[in-house]
């Protein structure tokens, strides 16, 4: 069925976000990252950029990991997301999170909700990842905090783990 | 940064979607991946009144062969393309431009006709469109045509579009199983704009000589090009990558920007011709094609 709405027209928008059925109300200019946040008090999208560049405001949108800022609310009407709020396991950190905690892989944390979802999407498609692959998908996200290198240590040990466990 | 206030339609059809570019004309944005739409709203850069989002338009994401051409959707996202055994098989030079293309999180929604469409000078899918000798499908309320790739990029942003149509299709040749292509590029940081990107493709003979030869650039003018290089057919491999290199720097007038100066665009032309000139040759003599 085709969509049509007018300028400055809230239509309400219902999607699953980390596994409930959820909606709120949006204009069609509204970024996805906006309605995530304000609508959806999904804090952990993190808005950085707001033109796809630094890679804070990454989710994961029917499994890929994409930005939230250069997609507006009324394109994902039932589409699955994914914020950091829903990766961890029930009893816990997952893998790449204790990971990260271990290897110091972040600072000020601001990158690292984003990084954590292009991570869950990277290690799915590619489970035994060489170091060059890892930071070709960090190229996505810009961290000025640790220089990168805890990060894809982290990220290498923690697909390693996964491995093993699977 | 948000986008000015715009009306929203999202066709389910390709007619419903050129009724409603008929309607609006220049007035209604394109909406697909919204790799760069979406940061061009959010900057304000553009203002349309309206935007057709054309990501649920289903007869849009398919990658089909037609004969000796390969016709993708304009919303096959740049992942999918990634992932296809018959971009791999059929288009090496499209699956080796395709991990310089953004990054990992951009090429997961944004789109082969959406980046044809925008005409980025630095761009990868056109340059390797103009170097495969491709095809851009156009749809319009009263007609579809087809604009030969080399037609439709008229400069920075600028294409052959009318503002009544929207881009269906890319069509591109078939690539002989002979022949070996490469792709390179040289950026401040990888997924970055490139200040010069190199595309080749080529086929040699049983004693080494050039059967067949393409070679063009991107971020150098204003829009890619494809270099005339008829020339060199006939001509011993080894020769050609002596001279093509000197030819390249030779045949362009290279922007001068705050990237980079236009002398230092011409050094990068050399070195990525002979880079790319080398891996296509090295491929095409050992038959190798990208892993999808």
């Amino acid at each position: 069925m085709s969509v049509h709405h007018k300028a400055g027209e809230r239509v309400r928008i219902t999607l699953n976000l980390n596994g409930q059925s959820r909606s709120g109300l949006a204009e069609p200019r509204m970024l996805l990252s906006d309605f995530l946040r304000h609508e959806l008090q999904a804090f952990g999208v993190h808005v950085g950029c707001e033109h796809g560049v630094c890679g804070a405001c990454t989710i994961l949108m029917n499994g890929c990991a994409v930005r939230s800022c250069t997609q507006y609310a009324v394109q994902v009407e039932g589409a699955d997301i994914t914020t950091v709020e829903g990766l961890a396991n029930p009893d816990g950190m997952n893998p790449v999170q204790r990971a990260f905690a271990k290897h110091q892989a972040l600072q000020c944390g601001f990158c690292t909700a984003g990084i954590l979802c292009s991570v869950a999407h990277f290690l799915r498609e590619t489970p035994s990842p060489k170091e060059a692959e890892v930071r070709d998908m960090l190229s996505g996200h810009i961290c000025r905090c640790t220089g990168y290198a805890a990060i894809v240590s982290a990220i290498l040990e923690a697909a390693a783990e996964i491995r093993r466990d699977s | 940064m948000k986008p000015v206030a715009f009306d929203y339609h999202r066709p389910n059809t390709i007619a419903e979607a050129v009724a409603l570019l008929d309607d609006m004309k220049e007035e209604a944005g394109v909406l697909a991946g919204g790799m760069t739409l979406g940061p061009m709203l959010n900057m304000r850069l553009v203002r349309p009144r309206a935007v057709v989002d054309i990501t649920r338009i289903e007869a849009l994401r398919s990658i089909a062969i037609a004969g000796n051409t390969i016709v993708t959707g304009a919303c096959v996202v740049q992942s999918e393309a990634l992932r296809s055994d018959v971009v791999a098989r059929e288009l090496p030079l499209l699956a080796l431009a395709l991990p310089w293309v953004g990054h990992f999180q951009t090429r997961n929604r944004g789109t082969l006709g959406g980046s044809v469409a925008h005409a980025d000078p630095s761009a990868e899918i056109p340059l390797a469109l103009v170097v495969s000798g491709g095809t851009v499908v156009l749809r319009s309320r009263r007609r579809e045509r087809r604009v030969p790739a080399g037609e439709f990029f008229l400069g920075a942003l600028v294409t052959a579009r009318r503002p009544d149509e929207m881009i269906v299709a890319l069509e591109w040749p078939r690539t002989p199983a002979d022949a070996g292509c490469a792709f390179a590029e040289i950026a401040q940081r990888h997924g970055d704009f490139a200040i010069v990107a190199a595309a080749c493709c080529l086929r040699v003979d049983a004693d080494g000589c050039l059967q067949a030869l393409s070679f063009g650039l991107g971020g150098v003018e204003s829009r890619p090009v494809a270099l005339d290089v008829r020339r060199f057919i006939g001509k011993p491999a080894t020769d050609v990558a002596n001279d093509l290199p000197v030819f390249a720097a030779a045949g362009i007038t290279p922007m001068d920007d705050r990237a980079a100066s236009a002398e230092y665009r011409a050094a990068l032309t050399e070195v990525l011709a002979e880079r790319v000139f080398q891996d296509a040759l090295s491929r095409a003599t050992k038959r190798e094609r990208p892993a999808a």
